[in-house]
């Protein structure tokens, strides 16, 4: 990327973030849910963890500040994506298309506009499930690698809603964006380890790729990695696929003119 | 809370005796207009609205409107024209001032108030989602019409506003000028006495305004209808209104019969056009023995008659006489444009307040 | 009284039309609680295992939430749609009209109560096809529907009251996760007594949503317990009250708007 093809993407950004700061009826929903989930899960279902066969080192509170994390990176990339598809629908995409010399900067705009409120909410859900007592056996490096796996979801996520956003380019899409992915993160083991589900849900769950990722992001809290090569590998063969998914729905957005 | 409280309260806080003017039967309601139909004036005196963090919009403002009469309110952005036709419409209260339409007060006789008008608001409301049609049916069972009337009704109207082959389409693929006219259509529903047009042909395209012309100036003539129009067109208000009233910051500056207006400001410009660029200063020279100076095209020179200085003819006389080559003399008769001028020291198109943004069509 | 009732249905019938003729405002209101159920009732099966959970079948007792969440989502539709009208000038229109105030509330709500109404029979249905068992049989049936329905109309009036306090659909879009947040922290997925965490039990006996979902509740899973029958009618019939009363002042208000 050249330099003007920079400044496209950090112009985007920082619109993005202004848009954020000074909308705060667009930063709250996206905040509130998480941390309600947070609480709902982790302070209303706790006696889960007394469930015979539960076996998670790291507390009930840590068991599901995992899932929340990666929902909110997951969800803060469609989001996102919602924003797309309206300046898709008002016209301020066309601004941006005419004025970009290389448009893929722009996808990475809106990532880095995504990074920013992401980053807001993980902070926020961190400082409350710190406060909350949730204890942390992992190693500095290992609470990087859950960091780094929730922003490779949180890509994923911009990338997935992007291409929807592209290829339809109104906000009527939304629950096209949001539905495929909320099955995806709630066809997991959510609320107790993967061996405590049952029937076709764990049938799902257990070729679902994203189990894997939810797994180690708790593996990695606790300080009992597993499987941390394989989940990286899942989570950038993801980050790949929906890349080449995304850049196809922008030369679409592009023809439609 | 039942229905009838519900509807107590609402009826009461507009002033209004609860217990008798819902209870009019259905058919009645079309025919007391014509019935009712001795006084369609408006009256207005001393109108004020302030607005808590905004300007005094209107400030003052006394008007009467005859029955049957079109007024054309006139003023830039932002003048304070949307605000007084809200007011008189029942929407808005009145920070001071009071206002009489078809007899009834705006503030303590609302209900009777809202029986008796039409109101074509700026922003065309319609809801995208319902077809032409729908809007007609849903306002005419609004508005009461009896059951059996609403069908010819709504088809001569969609008829009269041009929209019979459109009427079944959703609002949200109609182009901005035909929302324009699915509005009126459905501010004549119930056959009102008073008729209230906030800016009604911006947007539209010459076509469509000269036939809105048409019809607002039926209703008046043929129907007797008192027509209220606000513009910012200068040629709509001179070619339709048989009164003009010039509002400037929330003041009327200057109100009267569109002749006579312009006879007030009396004088016509001359604008000379010299064939030779570098004789423009003689031309000009030659043109001030006559009047003032004022605004040219950028090749011409212009000068606003002093009245008693001459005519045309000694104009092209005295450049003839100079031995002054002219490409194109022209003679201004005086417009609304001039009045406006006269009045607030600003052009109409030079006054729009810069915060305004919102005249656009819809 | 004829005429009020005309332009009640005039306006249900307008509310009715415009939400049919968005497929975006009906299918997720529809299918997600649906979805939810699904999720929820096979991955939080495990629970059942606790001591003392009141049932065998997770599904029989995660059901009621459903109603509550579509009804929310109905209500969410209704109070944007109402709040759209009051930006867009519609509601100066119908106010220009002599229609009453009475006839736009019920109206409005008709519309939101249609849909929660059918969507209460949807995942009756669907929850029955799945082996919901009901201990209070066909009466406990109708009743659940009755309670579901008078759940949607309160609700519905909630939107509509934010609607006109609001004034903007973005608003009303941006305060509904309040009303969501109420929802999750009440006895939603364990019953309180199993709920271990001090604050979170304690949040949760203070909501009223906790008393809406028990009311519904006993009647698949208990047996028609008279105490948690009245709390949930009687939280219900003052959540209808409250924001109706509400609801009308908020209209007297915008209407007047001075
Ligand atoms: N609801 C409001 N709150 C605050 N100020 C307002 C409000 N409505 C109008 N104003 C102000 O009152 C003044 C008059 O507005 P109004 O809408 O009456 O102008 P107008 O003559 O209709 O202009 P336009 O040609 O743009 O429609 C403006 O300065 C406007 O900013
Ligand atoms: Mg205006």
């Amino acid at each position: 990327m050249n330099g003007r093809g920079l400044s496209v993407t950090l112009g985007l950004a920082h619109r993005q973030m202004t848009l954020l700061i000074k909308n705060p009826s667009l930063l709250f929903p996206p905040m509130l849910f998480p941390l309600m989930n947070f609480l709902a899960f982790a302070g209303g279902l706790s006696r889960l963890r007394h469930v015979p066969g539960f076996n998670y080192p790291g507390g009930y509170t840590a068991f599901q500040f995992v899932f929340v994390l990666l929902q909110s990176a997951a969800f803060g990339g469609v989001f996102m994506g919602f924003g797309i598809a309206r300046d898709f629908e008002n016209g301020f995409a066309r601004r941006l298309l005419v004025a970009a010399p290389h448009r893929s900067g722009l996808i990475a705009g809106y990532w880095l506009g995504a990074v920013f409120r992401w980053s807001l909410v993980a902070t926020m859900l961190t400082i409350v499930a710190l406060i909350a007592g949730m204890p942390i056996g992992g190693s500095g490096v290992d609470i990087f690698g859950l960091y780094a796996l929730a922003l490779l979801v949180n890509l994923v996520g911009i990338l997935w809603a992007a291409g929807i956003a592209m290829r339809f380019r109104t906000v009527q899409a939304g629950p096209l964006m949001q539905t495929p992915v909320f099955m995806l993160l709630f066809l997991a083991p959510v609320y107790v380890p993967l061996a405590l589900l049952q029937g076709w849900i764990h049938t799902l769950a257990s070729v679902n790729p994203y189990t894997l990722l939810l797994e180690e992001g708790r593996g990695l809290l606790a300080g009992t990695p597993l499987h941390t090569a394989s989940a990286f590998l899942i989570a950038f063969g993801l980050v790949g696929f929906f890349l080449v998914w995304s850049l196809r729905g922008l030369r679409i957005a592009e023809r439609a003119g | 809370m039942s229905a009838a409280a519900a509807e107590h309260d609402r009826a009461e806080c507009r002033g209004d005796d609860a217990t008798h003017w819902p209870r009019v039967p259905v058919g009645l309601v079309t025919t007391l207009g014509v019935m009712a139909g001795g006084d369609n004036s408006i009256e207005v005196e001393g109108l004020v609205r302030e607005f808590k963090k905004g300007p005094r919009a209107v400030d003052g403002i006394d008007l009467r409107v005859e029955p049957g009469e079109i007024y054309g309110f006139l003023g830039p952005n932002g003048a304070g024209k949307s605000t007084t036709v809200l007011m008189l419409t029942t929407l808005l209260p009145p920070t001071a001032g009071t206002a009489r339409v078809a007899g009834f007060d705006v503030v303590k006789e609302g209900p009777s108030v809202r029986r008796t008008i039409g109101a074509a608001l700026q922003e065309a409301a319609l809801d995208p989602m319902l077809t032409g049609r729908e809007h007609l049916r849903l306002q005419a069972a609004l508005q009461g019409i009896a059951r059996d009337e609403r069908r010819a009704r709504e088809q001569e109207l969609l008829a009269r506003v041009g929209l019979s082959e459109a009427a079944d389409r959703k609002v949200k693929g109609y182009s901005g000028g035909m929302k324009r006219r699915l509005d009126l259509a459905l501010a004549l529903v119930h056959r009102p006495r008073v008729l209230f047009l906030d800016e009604p042909t911006t947007g539209l395209d010459p076509q469509s305004r000269s036939a809105l012309w048409e019809e607002v100036g039926r209703l008046a003539r043929d129907e007797g209808v008192t027509v209220f129009l606000t513009t910012q067109y200068l040629e709509e208000a001179d070619v339709l209104a048989d009164r003009v009233g010039i509002i400037h910051r929330g003041r009327i500056v200057a109100e009267g019969t569109p002749s006579a207006l312009k006879a007030d400001v009396g004088r016509s410009t001359v604008e000379a056009i010299p064939a030779e660029e570098d004789e423009r200063a003689r031309v000009a020279e030659i043109l001030l023995r006559f009047g003032d100076p004022t605004q040219a095209s950028p090749k011409g020179v212009a000068v606003q008659l002093a009245n008693s200085n001459g005519s045309l003819a000694d104009v092209v006389r005295a450049l003839d006489e100079a031995k002054l080559a002219i490409a194109n003399i022209q003679l201004h008769a005086p417009t609304l444009d001039d009045v406006f001028l006269a009045k607030t020291g600003t052009s109409l198109e030079g006054a729009a307040e810069d915060d305004e943004q919102d005249s656009d069509a819809e | 009284m004829t005429l009020l009732l005309n332009q009640i249905g005039r306006i249900a019938w307008r509310s009715v039309i415009r939400t049919a003729r968005q497929p975006a405002a009906v299918i997720p209101p529809l299918t997600f609680p649906l979805m939810l159920m699904a999720v929820n009732s096979n991955g939080l099966r495990a629970a059942t295992h606790l001591p003392g959970f009141p049932t065998k079948s997770f599904l029989d007792f995660f059901l009621p939430f459903s109603f509550i969440q579509g009804a929310l989502f109905a209500a969410t539709t209704a109070g944007t749609d109402l709040a759209r009208d009051v930006d867009t000038g519609f509601l100066n229109r119908l106010a220009l009209t002599p229609m009453r105030g009475a006839a736009l509330l019920l109206g409005e709500l008709g519309g939101a109560v249609a849909l929660g109404a059918l969507q209460a029979f949807v995942y009756l249905g669907v929850g029955l096809a799945f082996g919901v068992h009901f201990v209070t049989g066909i009466g406990g049936m109708a009743t659940l529907l009755l309670l579901a329905i008078l759940i949607a109309l309160g609700w519905a009036a909630i939107g509509v009251l934010l609607a006109l306090r609001a004034g903007s659909g973005e608003k009303v879009q941006s305060q509904f996760p309040l009303l969501f947040f109420l929802v999750f922290i009440s006895s939603m997925n364990l019953p309180r007594n199993l709920i271990e965490v001090s604050w979170f039990r304690d949040l949760a006996t203070i909501n009223p949503v906790s008393y809406l979902i028990e009311g519904l509740r006993t009647l698949i899973i208990e047996g028609w317990n008279a105490q948690a029958l009245a709390l949930g009618f009687g939280v219900a019939i003052l959540m209808v009250l409250g924001a109706l009363g509400g609801a009308s002042i908020a209209l007297r208000q915008r209407m007047e708007r001075t």
